[in-house]
């Protein structure tokens, strides 16, 4: 449990560390990008509604100009007698209808008294009084003067262009009416993307051309943004006007540059609009075109929408993928932690049969002359009765023969002690050349006698070609009479059987099998035949050591050695030992010593 | 009575006493020495020691160390190493030094008589081989 935490806390930093180092960089380059393409963009959109909107402020300027000029021109060039003709203003509104696109609806001529002494237009007009109108009040107080939009007499909207002319000691206005529909089309000709559009309001807040759209509630802040929140551009002075068209209206015209403004709409909370204004007719009107903010930008959000759906696809598969790494990754280091793990226990066991075996050399040691003292006090006693003074009684016979169950007891206390020190690998280690097939051949003479007693039959089975090894010799007898042994130790001496030990050359290494047709091993008994002190046979008989030396002794060479078996069939036990690098041992080669 | 004289060193006091009565009552004469130093100590004492049996391991002064010393400064006594199985290696260390032979502990009687009976003939050998070049450095003298 401990563990399983343990790996996964890896395997989470893992997938932290591989997301945060992948998409990192990923963010702050979409990041800073996406900010400064934002900004680079909407500055172009600005600067492109800014010129759109200035071209646009300037042809409004012109045509209301040249309306103006025009007016001035033909009230300086004609008498004003002639404008009370009206024939000749319905010519001259002719004249001008066919300059302005017909966007001069009427002219009219209108005395100081507010009436109109001449009109030529549509309208039934004549002998208006305009006495209480304000454009008329607003007229006679300049030389030139163009109105706000109304609806006046005619019930339309529209907006007045006048100008002043001073005769027979009283004052005339020539005046043209401009049809507000037409002017209209002038700005609504502004229009960019889906809600782009242009109107003009004045200073009142009053709008001077229908907007597309409901921007009533807009109005008095948009007056405030061209005008100031106190107005901070004068009300209209007639003083300026009267110098309408000198060169101040054009410095005048500049002083409201064309300004652009991202603003919050009060109708739609979220979203925000562009606003692009500038102010026409002398500050007294602005122009001021408006665009949601969406449908300006369109093309920025588009390509961050492409860059967001990217992000989280990136994101995604590098999430993806840190699962996978971080999975495996933490799956190879659990699997290399358990490989680390089996080693140890191996080292441990290891290193728990070599402290077994030093404690048993020392126990062994120590042992050793006691019974060396015993053998020997009993080897005394037994020289005493030898001498005539005690005679042949029966005492003396008892004696004797107990003194001699001490040595024999003793002779085998000293094998069980030499067996000891044995596994603690103190024989002669030292290494030579060694022709297996000729050690198997010794050590099978040296276990004839016993294999005859027990109806054994040795054969051998081995490869002529077999390889030589770099060996121990005497270890290796050691472990070959061990196995010899207790194969015939296993056959059921009434019964016989067979011990069959071949040799083959295997993968670079040479393998020994020792295999017998005895009573099998257990397999509750199989995995313990190498532990020492492990002995199945009864007590007195064997001490437990023979197979764990063979073990050690094996191990130390870099050899294997296993057994497998099957209980009534038999045991067979396997020897791998490393050959020696590239000689070959000839079929009736000389034995090697 | 006494042809051979023996001693027996070991750290074993019993050992060496149940040896000593079971070699004596074999009509061997026997010096006891209980340690190394005590070994070397007998051998000045005592005039004409033929065998040593020593064991090789011992506190303080060794068997290898006690055979040193005896190779230099008794050249004609052999000696017998006694071993326990575990130092077998040691023991052929000490052939290597000069020893005339190794035994096992517990060591069998007969084994131990043989073997001391051979160094005695070896040494006698040695001496009469001296014994005779003496002669000879002598007779050549007389030559002169």
């Amino acid at each position: 449990m401990e563990k399983e935490r343990h790996y996964s806390g890896i395997k989470r930093r893992l997938m932290f560390l591989i997301v945060l180092i992948s998409l990192a960089p990923l963010a702050l380059i979409a990041i800073v990008n996406g900010y400064q393409f934002k900004h680079a963009y909407e500055s172009k959109v600005l600067e492109h509604l800014e010129q759109v909107v200035k071209k646009h402020k300037q042809n409004i300027d012109t045509f209301l100009n040249e309306n103006l000029a025009d007016l001035r021109v033909i009230a300086n060039t004609y008498p004003y007698e002639q404008f009370k003709d009206e024939a000749f203003l319905s010519e001259l509104l002719r004249n001008l209808q066919a300059e302005h696109g017909g966007m001069v609806v009427d002219m009219g001529l209108v005395d100081d008294q507010g009436v109109q002494a001449a009109y030529s237009g549509p309208f039934k007009l004549g002998k208006a009084v305009y006495a209480d109108a304000t454009w008329f009040k607003e007229a006679m107080g300049s030389q030139n003067y163009i109105s706000d939009v109304f609806m006046g007499l005619r019930g339309l909207p529209h907006f007045i262009v006048a100008t002043k002319i001073s005769a027979d000691g009283r004052e005339w206005l020539l005046r043209c009416t401009i049809d507000f529909m037409g002017f209209n089309r002038l700005v609504e000709n502004i229009r960019i993307g889906e809600t782009g559009l242009a109107f003009i309001i004045n200073r009142q807040g009053a709008f001077q051309t229908k907007p597309g759209i409901q921007l009533d509630a807009h109005v008095e802040s948009l007056r405030d943004l061209v005008w100031g929140k106190h107005s901070a551009v004068p009300e209209p002075n007639h003083s300026h006007v009267n110098n309408w068209p000198g060169p101040q209206y054009k410095d005048f015209a500049t002083a409201m540059p064309v300004r652009a403004i991202v603003a919050d709409d009060p109708q739609r909370p979220g979203s925000t609009s562009i606003y692009v204004m500038t102010q026409l007719k002398q500050g007294q009107w602005a122009l001021i075109y408006r665009q949601d903010t969406h449908d300006a930008f369109s093309a920025w959000y588009k390509t961050r929408n492409a860059a967001i759906i990217i992000f989280i696809a990136g994101g995604l598969s590098i999430f993806f993928t840190a699962f996978l790494v971080s999975a495996k990754t933490v799956k190879r280091l659990e699997m290399a932690d358990r490989e680390k793990e089996m080693m140890n226990e191996k080292v441990i066991e290891a290193g728990k049969l070599a402290s077994l075996g030093e404690l048993a050399a020392g126990i062994a040691h120590e042992i050793n002359n006691p019974v060396a003292i015993m053998v020997e006090e009993s080897g005394w006693i037994g020289d005493l009765l030898e001498e005539d003074e005690f005679g042949d009684t029966e005492n003396v016979a008892e004696i004797s023969r107990s003194v001699a169950q001490i040595k024999t007891q003793g002779d085998r206390c000293k094998e069980i002690t030499h067996k000891l020190l044995s596994f603690a690998r103190r024989t002669d280690p030292r290494q030579q050349e060694v022709n297996m097939n000729e050690l198997i051949g010794e050590v099978v003479d040296l276990s004839s006698q016993r294999a005859k007693y027990a109806n054994v039959k040795v054969h051998q089975v081995l490869d002529d070609n077999l390889n030589l090894i770099q060996a121990s010799p005497s270890e290796l007898q050691q472990v070959l009479l061990n196995l010899i042994n207790n194969a015939i130790d296993a056959i059921d001496h009434k019964q016989g059987g067979e011990v069959t030990i071949s040799t083959e050359n295997g993968d670079g290494v040479v393998n020994i099998h020792v295999a017998d047709t005895g009573q099998g091993i257990p397999d509750a008994v199989l995995k313990r035949v190498f532990d020492p002190f492990f002995t199945t046979k009864p007590v007195g008989k064997g001490t437990g050591l023979g197979l764990s030396i063979c073990y050690g002794i094996i191990e130390k060479m870099g050899g294997k050695i296993s057994v497998n078996s099957s209980v009534g069939v038999g045991a067979t036990f396997h020897i791998s030992l490393p050959a020696s690098r590239g000689e070959k041992n000839g079929g009736n080669a000389e034995p090697v010593s | 009575m006494s042809d051979i004289k023996v001693m027996l060193v070991d750290d074993e006091q019993s050992f060496v006493e149940a040896m000593a009565k079971r070699l004596t009552k074999r009509n061997l004469e026997v010096v006891q020495a209980f340690s190394g130093e005590e070994g070397l100590e007998k051998l000045k004492e005592v005039f004409g020691v033929d065998v040593v049996v020593l064991d090789v391991k011992m506190p303080g002064m060794d068997g290898i160390q006690t055979l040193q010393e005896i190779r230099k400064r008794y050249p004609l006594v052999e000696v017998i190493m006694l071993t326990g199985h575990a130092t077998v290696q040691s023991a052929i260390d000490g052939m290597k030094q000069g020893a005339f032979d190794y035994l096992m502990k517990p060591c069998d009687m007969d084994d131990l008589l043989g073997k001391v009976r051979e160094a005695k003939a070896k040494k006698e050998n040695h001496e009469h081989k001296i014994a005779q070049a003496r002669a000879m450095n002598i007779a050549n003298r007389r030559g002169d």
